[in-house]
């Protein structure tokens, strides 16, 4: 039997959809981030004032905020994604434990254990500003203490994401290929073998062996 | 450390990670109100600098209904005192500063929930003021303007001519910082802080009450700290 198919250069890493939610949120967490700084920090509300608008431009953005991942969870891809997020491998353990875990030698699959927890934390805090931030806007529902509640959770959580974003979108800086893939959607296979090496051989197809005619025959 | 057995499909670590935050956050909103007043001690016990960067550390949250904020030279302010008075007056810092001061240290109540605990306030009481300017009889009112263009409020006079209306001119021992109304601001202590008009310019004696800015959105006028806008909090007298 003779391999026919070319072997490819780049792997498929995230589909339309899947970049579309990621963008989404992106641009909605930006806004929501500088108008929280706007709305919070003395100094900086100075600079343009406004806050009714400013107020109303944040509220906007909170409550689009979970559309995207509902209308994402439409895509096969991004379940099967999510569902990648969720579970933890023994090796995932591993790889956050180890020293070296960048060099390659723990076979990382799709996402690594960092890319598994930011998934979790983001959908928690999701989650929570959503909610904190409609008890902050339906505030006549709740009592002083809620509102007390909400507020607190809400202003010190929303520091917590600031660390965390500033974090992710360092991370994406210094690496141009996750940034293309999360672009274009196409990682080069070489870069996949290097940073997500499971994955990349869940995806090529088995390498021909030269002394055998099956493909996973194996010793 | 031993791992346990892991399921072929792995542990669904990431729900676990969702449920405890979002369980966390529950219990965040409901004793937040206990944990707030822990954290701003802690960090005002530590980094006092930090509240004026965080309002979560136990800071003004400072609101503006215009853009940005008002600015005035302090050689160029003066307050007017206008309407219902024997003598209209424009006081200048200079005469404000001759007039008898007081000082007092108080909380600063929003009707949004915060409070600012034990600020030190100083400047000229509201009486004081009006008796250089000589009240009229039949004047039963105040009006308040800022030099925003855009805010006012209001006090009954029985509201205004006691000891705890100031005009003031300096909060925590220095002059007004621009953002809490420079470089005189109304503090009314016995009322939410939507009261305390900042950057305030004028004074008219009134024979009624015109509701002012936010009153006119639905706050109460008669805006007693705990017995009125549906809020509890404790009284600040």
């Amino acid at each position: 039997m003779t391999q026919t198919s070319e072997a490819p250069t780049v792997l498929l890493r995230f589909t339309v959809a899947e970049r579309w939610a990621h963008r989404s949120i992106a641009i909605l967490t930006v806004i929501l981030l500088v108008t929280a700084a706007l709305l919070y920090i003395p100094d900086l509300g100075g600079l343009i004032g406004n806050r009714q608008i400013v107020r109303v431009i944040h509220e906007i953005a909170g409550f689009a905020l979970p559309i995207p991942i509902i209308v994402a969870l439409f895509s096969r891809a991004f379940r099967e994604d999510t569902g990648r997020l969720n579970r933890f491998h023994p090796s995932d353990w591993q790889w956050l434990r180890n020293r070296h875990r960048r060099d390659g030698h723990i076979p990382v699959g799709k996402f690594n254990a960092g890319q598994k927890l930011n998934g979790a934390f983001s959908l928690g805090w999701i989650i929570i500003m959503f909610l904190s931030g409609a008890m902050m806007f339906f505030s006549s529902y709740f009592t002083d203490d809620l509102r007390t509640g909400a507020t607190f959770v809400h202003d010190w959580l929303g520091l917590a994401v600031v660390v965390v974003v500033v974090g992710h979108i360092y991370m994406a800086y210094n690496d141009a290929t996750a940034r293309r893939g999360m672009r274009t959607g196409e990682v080069p296979v070489t870069w996949a073998q290097r940073e997500h090496a499971a994955w990349a051989a869940e995806e090529l197809p088995p390498v021909p062996s030269a002394s055998s005619d099956g493909g996973d025959a194996g010793q | 450390m031993v791992e346990p057995q892991a399921p072929p499909r792995g542990t669904p670590v990431g729900r676990r990670v969702v449920i405890t935050m979002v369980a966390l956050g529950a219990v965040g909103v409901a004793a937040g109100k206990w944990l707030s007043q822990g954290v701003s001690d802690v960090v005002a016990s530590t980094i006092p600098s930090l509240a004026n960067v965080l309002p979560a550390a136990g800071g003004f949250r400072i609101y503006t209904v215009t853009n940005g904020y008002p600015e005035i030279a302090a050689a160029d302010y003066r307050l007017k005192v206008t309407g219902m008075v024997d003598k209209e007056l424009s006081l200048s810092l200079a005469d404000l500063a001759k007039l008898p001061q007081t000082q007092m240290t108080k909380d600063f109540q929003c009707v949004t929930g915060w409070r600012v605990e034990d600020v030190p306030w100083s400047g000229v009481l509201l009486k004081d003021v009006l008796a250089v300017a000589g009240v009229e009889d039949g004047a039963e009112a105040l009006r308040f303007t800022s030099f925003d263009g855009v805010y006012d409020e209001s006090l009954t006079m029985d509201q205004a001519m006691n000891d705890i209306v100031l005009v003031a001119t300096s909060m925590f021992g220095e002059p007004i910082q621009v953002q809490h109304g420079a470089p005189v601001r109304l503090y009314v202590v016995q009322m939410y802080g939507y009261k305390s008009i900042k950057w305030m310019d004028g004074i008219s004696v009134d024979r009624k009450v015109t509701p002012g800015y936010w009153e006119q959105r639905g706050y109460d006028v008669d805006a007693y700290i705990g017995n009125s806008n549906g809020r509890s909090d404790d009284p600040n007298v």
